[in-house]
């Protein structure tokens, strides 16, 4: 963001790092096969240019398997490195430390909401702690988006229905771009921000300084009594319906007989669509609350079943 | 490819060519003539080629300045949906298939025409009236969901005259689906007595690999814009996220169709390419089984590594490990070309006409364009630079520095053969040069702007990005002051142009056995033939 | 109309005869794609929701559903019958038996529309009007979408079948064929066959779901 001519990116998280290293390696190979390739081609077309008599043009190789075989061998091989350097970082951008926040995004036309675990929110902003991993919990409300942050390396489609994580570990101080990289209609290059690393001090202030009514998991709980979800799934009802405290993190089984993990997706779900996710021994009574919620509302109430956990489960917030 | 028994070759100049045989306006728009079909698919997807043209000229003025002052947001999201719809579908995918795959290949088969001459002509009337249909809902309404069509953004946010690009785009399908069925069909079919498939020259093979690709992704394309279309008039569809639907769906069965298409695109190049390079290195192209059956492998694989285009879409993890590892498989083949069209020049007598300018420059630029591929095959990298600039250099590399390349190759190298004319080789190596030069001044900016993370589609950015953004806007300027320059001089050369002979370049194939331009019958008896193609003679050491 | 025309691109007859049949075979080939598409996509949206799209199935008309079945797999029998008496060198019988092919066409198209009518009349048509009284109606609508699609796109492929089995059945019954000369009558014929498969997939895949109990 200085002035002058920019060639490279800033740096901003233990992912970049690595990324680094990985491109570097990436540019060092292709550009040794590039380099070879202009070379043989020049250097063939100097020397056997028509009207160089002094080139040797006889003895054409004719039987040319051996050189076939061996340059599809090489680049096989070569290919295979750059493959597997590159699926063994994918995979480690997909698991994140148990440690790390949660931090609910929504995407819609054309800006990115944002809610921390404590309540604090913002739009076209996010702001996180130096050295401490956060986990994006993200969904959209209308049509993909997709949440780019150059600094990070990271990047992550953020899809209507269904949810979406990324994680990342911010290792400067800064701010940085938020883009959406993903074509979502008129105002797509609006859609954008900053993300801000903060030392922890400042991270405290900025959070005591946003702090609004409630945790987002308090707010949910309101949502929770208001729409009536305690009448049946508290102790006491009448109704036979599943309880919710240690749902989160744990595998259900259903009535078709599979199991699925309890993980935020899941929790979604049975909201909006419950009668494919009805838990064995149980009828499928629940209503949908498809229609009547919108995605940052259904967050909440993520937010809330997941704070009835009696097991801190992987991910919760961290204060 | 040596004939024996050519038969007498038709005198020069008299009017007995394809091109005199019935003058009116009927002969053309009713011929049956291969020959006839291929000038009415060049001058219509040369209009289409300036008109994508002019698209792309006016994104880069807008993207002179980071706030894009020159137009709104919408304006320009529809200028880069035109340049990108009418660019694909009525000019890279018919390009060089119609054009000189409907000229050559019943020349190069020693045939008199195509399996089917009357569905060719419909092939041309469907790509017509698409071509017109496409235009009429990309200038009369207001589509900007870009060429990609994804989901949910191409239904309920989308404004009508959608439809009418989608229904267009299905119509454009039918005509591709006939043309590859009658090249598979003819090559299967037609070839002259001796021609095996190992006499077939390299453009063949590669033609028969891109017309198995038309045949069998086309469709997938077709149907997916139906459930499109139909999701428009229902207000409801199986790509509806707020019924259940994935849209996510819609990007696979897209991509099914979409990449196999990126080798539509490049396999009749590769084809081009590989008939020029031994033509003007006068020695027999290296590794022709290979090369041959690199297409074929190019074309089946093609068909596996759709989602490498959702790395970040939400596919699953191990699907993009598959995807991945399917990518970097694809371009093994690519590699191989490289190679053999390099070993093809050692110990050649290279001479450097504006058709093997146009070659060697497609080497060179197809060698960035597939480097940096493999870049974005492998994984982390393409998590980053995804949906970005650097995806646009790079596809750029292979379709424009590649495609494009190919194509004025293809137009320089059988312009005698069509036209019975020659071009003025000056300018064209002029213009070979300076497309060359522009080319890489507008698109080599792009990788490092991709890198630095501007996304693609954006119609005003941060301002560190402006001075690439204006390096690449400078190249565009060139590069369209070179592509019009052929358009000139080939004029020119129709009007005025010497008299061809019929084999200017002392090449083998079969189609310079007959005259420039060639009779509507092709050959005055049918070849016979005896020799390998590439027959050209070793020099003693 | 009696004699063939030999065009010019071909050595003779048998060599324009095996073309034809290579081109049709490659269009079945597009079809095949064009249509698997299509199953795809029903199949994933299925597999995402397998009791919405069971529950919606059941509403489908199986007794329409399965005479259909019975009409078009009958008129592939007459279909084949007619293919080996044009081959037998029987171009009158041939076509008769292609018009009686296309009549048990028509009659599936009819009782497809006496279908389409009761569904239209129980509110199946997708969009505002729609209403169907199973727990997940929204997968009904999408199960409706992916119904209509998927038999108006075979209705239409039906009726150009139908189309041209009249005009070759018309040529046939002039006696234009013979034994050297009936491609036409086989390309028909496989164009034909590949519309009836494609409906007993659709028949599986649209009336039998949540019927197995």
């Amino acid at each position: 963001m200085s002035g002058g001519v920019p060639f490279l990116p800033e740096s901003a998280s233990t992912i970049a790092g690595e990324f680094n290293i990985l491109f570097a390696g990436l540019l060092a190979i292709t550009g040794a096969v590039l380099g070879l390739v202009f070379l043989l081609l020049f250097r063939f077309c100097a020397h056997y240019r028509r009207g160089n008599d002094a080139a040797d043009r006889g003895h054409w190789g004719r039987k040319s398997w051996r050189w076939e075989v061996g340059w599809t061998t090489a680049s096989f091989v070569v290919f295979l490195g750059l493959y597997a350097w590159g699926a063994d970082l994918y995979l480690r951008e997909h698991r994140w430390p148990s440690n790390a926040t949660d931090i609910y995004v929504v995407g819609k036309q054309w800006m990115w909401k944002v809610e921390h675990p404590d309540g604090q929110r913002e739009i076209n902003a996010l702001h996180v702690a130096l050295n401490r991993p956060v986990r994006l919990v993200m969904t959209s409300q209308d049509v993909i988006h997709s949440f780019f942050v150059p600094a990070f390396r990271l990047k992550q489609d953020v899809v209507p229905g269904r949810y979406v994580s990324l994680w990342f570990d911010p290792t400067r101080i800064g701010d940085y771009h938020l883009y959406c990289a993903q074509f979502c209609g008129t105002d797509h290059a609006a859609m954008g921000g900053m993300v801000s690393v903060l030392s922890d001090a400042d991270y405290q202030k900025w959070l005591a300084a946003n702090a609004t009514g409630g945790t987002l998991a308090a707010q949910g709980g309101v949502l929770y009594r208001k729409l009536g979800c305690a009448g049946c799934h508290e102790t006491g009802a009448t109704v036979h319906a599943p309880k919710l405290a240690g749902l989160y993190g744990s595998a259900v089984t259903l009535r078709n007989g599979s199991t699925a993990l309890a993980d935020e997706g899941f929790i979604r779900s049975a909201i909006l669509q419950p009668a494919q996710n009805v838990p064995t021994g149980y009828a499928p009574i629940m209503p949908s609350f498809v229609g009547q919620l919108n995605e940052e509302q259904v967050m909440s109430l993520v937010a809330y079943i997941k704070s009835l956990g009696a097991k801190p489960a992987a991910g919760s917030p961290s204060r | 490819m040596t004939v024996t028994t050519i038969g007498e070759l038709p005198r020069q100049g008299e009017g007995d060519s394809y091109l005199t045989d019935g003058t009116t306006l009927g002969s053309w728009l009713l011929t049956h003539d291969h020959k006839r079909i291929a000038i009415l698919y060049c001058l219509s997807i040369t209009v289409f080629f300036f008109i994508g043209g002019a698209g792309a000229a006016l994104i880069r003025l807008n993207l002179m300045t980071p706030q894009g002052t020159l137009f709104d947001a919408e304006t320009y999201n529809r200028l880069f949906t035109l340049h990108g719809v009418v660019m694909v579908w009525l000019f890279l995918v018919p390009s060089i298939p119609t054009t000189f795959g409907n000229f050559l290949i019943p020349l190069m088969l020693g045939a008199k025409d195509l399996a089917f001459p009357r569905l060719n002509l419909l092939s041309w009337y469907l790509f017509a009236t698409s071509g017109l249909i496409v235009l009429g809902g990309l200038i009369g309404g207001s589509v900007d969901t870009g060429w990609t069509f994804y989901e949910p953004l191409s239904s309920g946010y989308a404004s009508g005259a959608l439809v009418v690009v989608l229904f267009g785009i299905f119509v454009n399908g039918f005509s591709s689906i006939l043309t590859g069925l009658n090249f598979v069909v003819s090559i299967h079919r037609l070839r002259a007595p001796g021609l095996t498939w190992y006499r077939l020259p390299i453009f063949c093979w590669s033609t028969y690999a891109t017309s198995v690709i038309l045949m069998l992704a086309t469709p997938v394309l077709a149907v997916t814009l139906l459930l499109v279309i139909a999701e428009h008039l229902w207000g409801v569809g199986v790509f509806d996220p707020t019924h259940g639907g994935d849209p996510v769906l819609f990007q696979h069965m897209f991509w099914f169709y979409s990449h196999p298409a990126v080798y539509i695109m490049i396999l009749p190049g590769m084809g081009v390419i590989s008939e020029i390079i031994p033509a003007f290195a006068r020695k027999t192209i290296f590794g022709y089984h290979f090369i041959a059956w690199s297409s074929i492998a190019i074309a089946v694989v093609g068909f596996f590594v759709w989602g490498h285009h959702m790395f970040v879409a939400g596919e699953s993890i191990y699907s993009a490990l598959v995807f991945s590892f399917l990518s970097f498989i694809v371009a093994v083949p690519s590699a191989i070309k490289v190679f053999n069209w390099l070993a093809t020049l050692h110990k050649g007598s290279i001479s450097f006409e504006a058709p093997m300018l146009y070659a060697l420059g497609f080497i060179l630029l197809f060698t960035i364009g597939g480097l940096t591929g493999l870049l974005l095959a492998t994984l982390a990298f393409d998590v980053d630079v995804h949906d970005t600039y650097f995806v646009i250099a790079h596809f750029h590399y292979i379709m424009v520095g590649g495609m494009v390349s190919a194509y004025f190759a293809a137009l320089h190298f059988w312009w005698p053969k069509v036209t019975g004319r020659l071009y003025p080789e000056s300018w064209a190596r002029f213009a070979a040069i300076l497309i060359f030069f522009g080319f890489n001044l507008t698109f080599f900016p792009q990788f490092i702007l991709g890198y630095l993370g501007m996304p693609r589609r954006y119609h005003a950015y941060p301002p560190e990005f402006q001075v690439w953004n204006v390096l690449s806007s400078a190249g565009a300027s060139i590069l369209a002051a070179a592509y019009l320059l052929p358009l000139f001089y080939l004029t020119w050369s129709l009007l005025r142009g010497e008299r061809a002979p019929g084999n200017p370049w002392g090449a083998t194939g079969l189609e310079w056995q007959t005259a420039s331009p060639p009779p509507t019958d092709n050959f005055a008896r049918t070849p016979v033939i005896t020799r390998p193609p590439y027959d050209y003679p070793e020099p003693a050491a | 109309m009696s004699v063939p025309v030999l065009e010019k691109q071909f050595v003779d007859l048998a060599h324009q005869s095996e073309t034809a049949e290579l081109g049709i075979w490659g269009f079945i080939a597009t079809e095949v794609l064009f249509l698997g598409g299509l199953f795809a996509a029903y199949s994933v949206y299925r597999y995402l929701h397998p009791a919405g799209v069971a529950a919606a199935a059941a509403h489908t008309k199986i007794v329409i559903g399965s005479v259909n079945t019975a009409i078009l797999l009958t008129s592939s029998f007459i279909m084949s019958w007619a293919s080996l008496a044009a081959s037998g060198g029987e171009s009158r019988l041939a076509g008769r038996l292609m018009w009686i092919a296309a009549a048990l066409g028509l009659t599936f198209i009819g009782l497809k529309g006496i279908e389409y009518a009761q569904e239209i009349g129980e509110n199946l048509w997708p969009g505002a009007g729609f209403s169907l009284d199973t727990a997940e109606p929204k997968v009904g609508e999408v199960f409706y979408f992916l119904y209509w699609v998927m038999t108006g796109i075979h209705a239409a492929h039906l009726l150009v079948g139908v189309a041209a089995l009249a005009i070759i059945g018309r040529r046939a019954n002039s006696g234009a064929y013979s034994r050297a000369y009936h491609s036409p009558v086989r390309v028909v014929s496989l164009y034909w066959h590949f519309v009836d498969v494609v409906w007993i997939f659709l028949f599986v895949l649209i009336y039998l779901p949540g019927r197995s109990l």
